[in-house]
């Protein structure tokens, strides 16, 4: 039988054990046997591999001292990865994730104990590699991805997300394309690094393996992330017909009315006092319309738009793409071409194939994207394209251009005060504010780091 | 405690929500055994613990190697003070969730088998990982015999491979991805024909018009269809756009004759190709009626073949060769109103017929002297709920997978027309099987075996298609590529097949979501994977 021991107490003996295991405390923490299982695939020949690949010992050391990774984000496909390329040899690892660890995600994300709710996912994670696996060394930056720069991205040979959101994927995407280099219009393939984006849902997932600026990128197929829908109002405001329709009335409606917890306070999702009082106004709303089904667990999922996960599909997805990043580091084999698809909801279906890379990406083409419009359209038009279009999917674009050589706002939605000065643009036609056929507009938006530039043409 | 459930709601959230708080208990209730706590098996029962099965027993006989700790996840710590693995391995897992308990026994599988067999028969599920043939072999027949579901997994090199070895696994609860709805449009029964009929399209207000539920304009626009058709419904293409037509003409116009927004309409069109799926019962359920379990009905039948026998009584009587009414129906526009009272024709019609299965199981309980306790209203309600979704999985067993007379010559043979298909990699594994039997080791383990042993196993794999008179091409780059590996275990493989098990392990538990059958090879190198019935 296990013998149980005080965490505290077990947690300073693990660390005293491992200090001593380590051989000159230094680099060489290995010990007979440890890559046995990487070795054979670096120091091997074999009919499978990439055709650049040349069986050498030194590629074991350029993945344990030099090779550079960095995992974005560290829930649960994160935690997983950590694990999968800590345990295959890469030992230079940063992880980035802006979150604090919650009780839900001890489900899946093994890295953590009930002890560290609260505190930053990023920072347990990457105490937990360095303190467990010797000569590890996992960096942490308790930040939003959009925090860093250019100089932090550009230091990685492989970049691997386990994100949550595809806005946060985009961004990424963006950050890599833009630093790609191009003479005289040809791209220097020594400054693609390469991405791998795994995402998760239930019991369904998707890996990928993406070349900026040579295969098909985020944005090339942005039609494989439908927009969310969300409940037309008039349905939510007068005929609710399920108990969703009832939560979304008391979120939407109810809470900034009555205003329960004072003025300004807004509906806080993690805050169980909060989910209470909308469970509660859901269900007087529901019975007046004698609509079943609310209870506090939808509440909670509706108002916090939950995915439901388990540690299982997390385990699958990441391990995929960690396949991926050995492949890519040591050429041992041709990589994933490009996208996997997962699904063991009956039975285990995978299906992979090639996503291509669009003419015309708005994101990698590198050429300004077409608009047409009539002269009498008006800029609200435009807004509505720019969000609307699933090609596009853009959030709270600004959008500015040139004219009569001075670069002038149309409309800018992220500063209060500049929102209020440019809205009546909205409403004029793009004659009256100005523009003329062939115009270039530069267009912002949070869904990328780049501004991406557009042709106007006018229709008749 | 009130504290620790909540706790527990909070900590398995995500989890609930996809197989409820029924299924969770399951979980908790279920023991597993783990053979060989390899990264493989390690990373399998780390997926267990985390969503919180009850219990867990690691049967390994082997001493913990430099090697072994490369690659299993984070007990380096453990190879000073625990130097065996069934020992170190439980402890490094009982950290993951207090609520899970582990239990090892330091002992080889073959050993237990000789002087124990019946202590697999404790458990809910069997994990065999990195098993050798004979081993394998000898604890499924073993199991077989207790009733014991198997899942036997194994990494070797970049290819990983499961074997669910399970007589016969039923699920009501299978949460089909792309269910047809079941609205009975076809053929509406009495109560839904009474609710269609006090609608008066025609001379509705316009506001109730467009707030009409689709269901109820469709099933209007039916009546006078099939009135003038022979009672009818429309079949083809040809009519199906016809009947399109004839409810695009019904949507109201304005004072310019021009058509108004009648989204209920629009959405009537829509969907007129579901309104017309015909009523019908599938394969696989009808598959269920005919079985012998269903037919004969003993006082040790269990509950789902009880229950699927009320529900083909109920099939052949009173639902008129129809199952139970489902009950739901999918949003549409609709004032509240309207969906409330067409939802609860629909919902009341359900409780009925489940009423109705529910007696006529009640009569076959009595018949075998068990008590009418025996199956809650809850049970049937839920299996009727899921009438059209239910399945049986039934996998072959080992001895018949792998003897002579009775393996799938015609499903290997016919896959392997493309000699680059996963079947080749199911091929090299039972070649490397057989050089284990022969050379009491796996080929290519050291660098310096590499070249000798690929012709060795070359000789294992032709011996192997000889014995079954396989007529198939094995190409040479598998040999060599199977002598490369050297039975490696590398962790991200071994950690996707850990995700996969854990997985399959929970449908079995919790008898949700279906399980494959029976045989499924992922390559790591295309990332790809098939399942075969083998």
């Amino acid at each position: 039988m296990a013998e149980r021991e005080e965490p505290e107490k077990k947690r300073s003996r693990i660390e005293a054990l491992t200090e001593n295991m380590l051989v000159d405390g230094g680099t060489t923490s290995d010990w007979q046997g440890r890559w046995d299982h990487v070795k054979k695939f670096l120091e091997r020949a074999g009919p499978f591999t990439h055709p650049d690949f040349e069986p050498n010992t030194e590629s074991l050391q350029f993945l344990l001292d030099t090779c550079k990774i960095l995992v974005v984000g560290a829930g649960g496909l994160g935690c997983e990865l950590l694990k999968d390329l800590a345990l295959s040899g890469f030992r230079h690892i940063h992880v980035v994730d802006m979150d604090t660890i919650d009780v839900s995600n001890l489900n899946r994300q093994f890295l953590f104990r009930p002890q560290d709710v609260g505190r930053p996912k990023a920072e347990v994670a990457a105490d937990f590699i360095n303190r467990r696996v010797p000569g590890c060394r996992v960096i942490p930056h308790f930040k939003k991805i959009q925090d860093l720069d250019e100089m932090f991205y550009r230091q990685f040979h492989i970049i691997v997300c386990g994100l949550d959101s595809v806005i946060a994927r985009r961004w990424i995407n963006g950050m890599l394309l833009s630093l790609l280099v191009y003479e005289d219009g040809v791209l220097n393939t020594s400054s693609i690094i390469p991405l791998i984006d795994g995402g998760t849902e239930g019991f369904k997932g998707n890996a990928r393996v993406i070349l900026p600026g040579m295969t098909a990128c985020i944005d090339c197929t942005l039609e494989l992330y439908p927009p969310q829908i969300n409940f037309p109002m008039c349905t939510i405001a007068s005929m609710p017909r399920l108990p969703e329709h009832c939560i979304e009335y008391v979120r939407i409606l109810q809470w900034p009315k009555d205003k329960p917890f004072g003025d300004g306070v807004g509906l806080d999702g993690d805050d169980p006092k909060h989910i209470q009082w909308v469970f509660q106004r859901s269900l007087e709303r529901a019975a007046q319309f004698n609509i079943t089904g609310v209870t506090y667990r939808l509440t909670q999922g509706v108002v916090k738009r939950i995915i439901p996960a388990v540690a299982s599909t997390n385990a699958v997805i990441a391990a995929a793409c960690g396949t991926e990043v050995f492949k890519i580091a040591s050429s041992a084999y041709g990589t994933l071409n490009n996208y996997l698809v997962f699904n063991d909801v009956d039975g285990l279906y995978t299906y992979t194939f090639e996503a291509e890379k669009k003419e015309n990406c708005s994101a990698c083409s590198q050429v300004p994207q077409d608009m047409h419009f009539s002269p009498s359209a008006t800029l609200q038009e435009v807004l509505n394209y720019l969000t609307d279009s699933t090609s596009l999917q853009m959030k709270s674009p600004d959008i500015t251009t040139t004219l009569d050589g001075r670069n002038k706002t149309l409309y800018l939605q992220t500063i209060a005060s500049i929102e209020e000065r440019t809205r009546p643009n909205l409403g004029r036609t793009l004659k009256e504010l100005g523009l003329v056929d062939g115009q270039e507009l530069a267009v912002a938006d949070v869904t990328t780091p780049q501004t991406v530039l557009f042709k106007l043409s006018f229709t008749s | 405690m009130a504290d620790q459930k909540t706790n527990k709601e909070q900590r398995y959230d995500r989890q609930l929500r996809l197989w409820g708080d029924h299924g969770q208990e399951a979980l908790e209730n279920a023991h597993t055994c783990l053979l060989n706590a390899t990264a493989t098996g390690t990373e399998i029962l780390k997926n267990l613990i985390l969503p919180g099965i009850g219990a867990f027993t690691i049967v390994d006989g082997h001493r913990v190697t430099g090697e072994d700790v490369g690659n299993k996840v984070l007990w380096v710590f453990m190879v000073l003070y625990r130097p065996n693995r069934a020992q170190a391995a439980t402890e490094f897992l009982q950290e993951l969730n207090s609520d899970v308990s582990g239990n090892f026994v330091e002992e080889s599988p073959d050993k237990l088998l000789d002087n124990d067999p019946e202590f697999f028969h404790r458990f809910s599920l069997v994990i065999g990982v990195q098993l050798p043939e004979s081993t394998c072999l000898r604890l499924g027949s073993v199991l077989w015999s207790a009733g014991v579901p198997f899942l036997v997994c194994r990494t070797y090199g970049l290819v990983g491979y499961m074997r669910l070895v399970v007589k016969e696994h039923t699920v009501v609860e299978s949460h089909p991805d792309n269910a047809l709805e079941d609205l009975r449009l076809d053929q509406p029964f009495t109560e839904l024909k009474n609710h269609i009929s006090t609608y008066d399209l025609d001379s509705m207000e316009k506001k109730d018009h467009s707030h009409t539920p689709w269901i109820v304009v469709v099933a209007k626009y039916l009546e006078n269809w099939c009135n003038e058709h022979d009672l009818q419904v429309p079949k083809n293409y040809k009519e199906k756009e016809a009947f399109r037509q004839l409810i695009r003409e019904g949507i109201r116009k304005n004072e310019s004759g021009a058509p108004e927004e009648e989204e209920n309409f629009d959405e009537a069109i829509k969907n007129v190709n579901t309104a017309l799926n015909p009523t019908k019962i599938s394969s696989a359920v009808d598959d269920i009626f005919n079985s012998e379990q269903c037919e004969n009905i003993t006082s040790q039948t269990a509950a789902f073949w009880l229950m699927a026998r009320g529900v083909r009584d109920f099939v052949q009587n009173e639902g008129n060769g129809s199952l139970p009414v489902r009950g739901t129906i999918p949003d549409m526009i609709a004032d509240s109103d309207k969906f409330i009272s067409l939802q609860n024709v629909y919902r009341e019609k359900a409780l009925q017929d489940a009423a109705v299965v529910a007696k006529h199981i009640q009569s076959h309980l009595q018949a075998v002297g068990k008590p009418p306790e025996s199956i809650s209203e809850q049970d049937v309600k839920l299996f009727c709920k899921n009438a059209a979704f239910l399945r049986v999985v039934r996998c072959r067993s080992l001895a018949e997978e792998y003897s002579v007379d009775s393996f799938h010559k015609d499903t290997i043979t016919s896959c392997m027309d493309s000699p680059d298909s996963e079947m080749v990699l199911y091929l090299m594994l039972r070649a490397v099987d057989r050089f284990y039997q022969q050379h009491s080791r796996y080929p290519g383990v050291y660098n310096y075996q590499v070249e000798e042993d690929i012709s060795t196993l070359k000789l294992c794999v032709n011996s192997l298609l000889q014995e079954y008179s396989l007529n198939v091409n094995v190409k040479d780059d598998y040999v060599h590529e199977f002598c490369r590996y050297g039975a490696a275990e590398p962790h991200t493989v071994a950690s996707f097949l850990g995700g996969a098990a854990a997985q399959e392990a929970i449908k079995l538990i919790t008898h949700q979501f279906v399980p494959f059958n029976n045989t499924f090879i992922y390559n790591a190198m295309a990332q790809t994977s098939t399942t075969f019935q083998l």
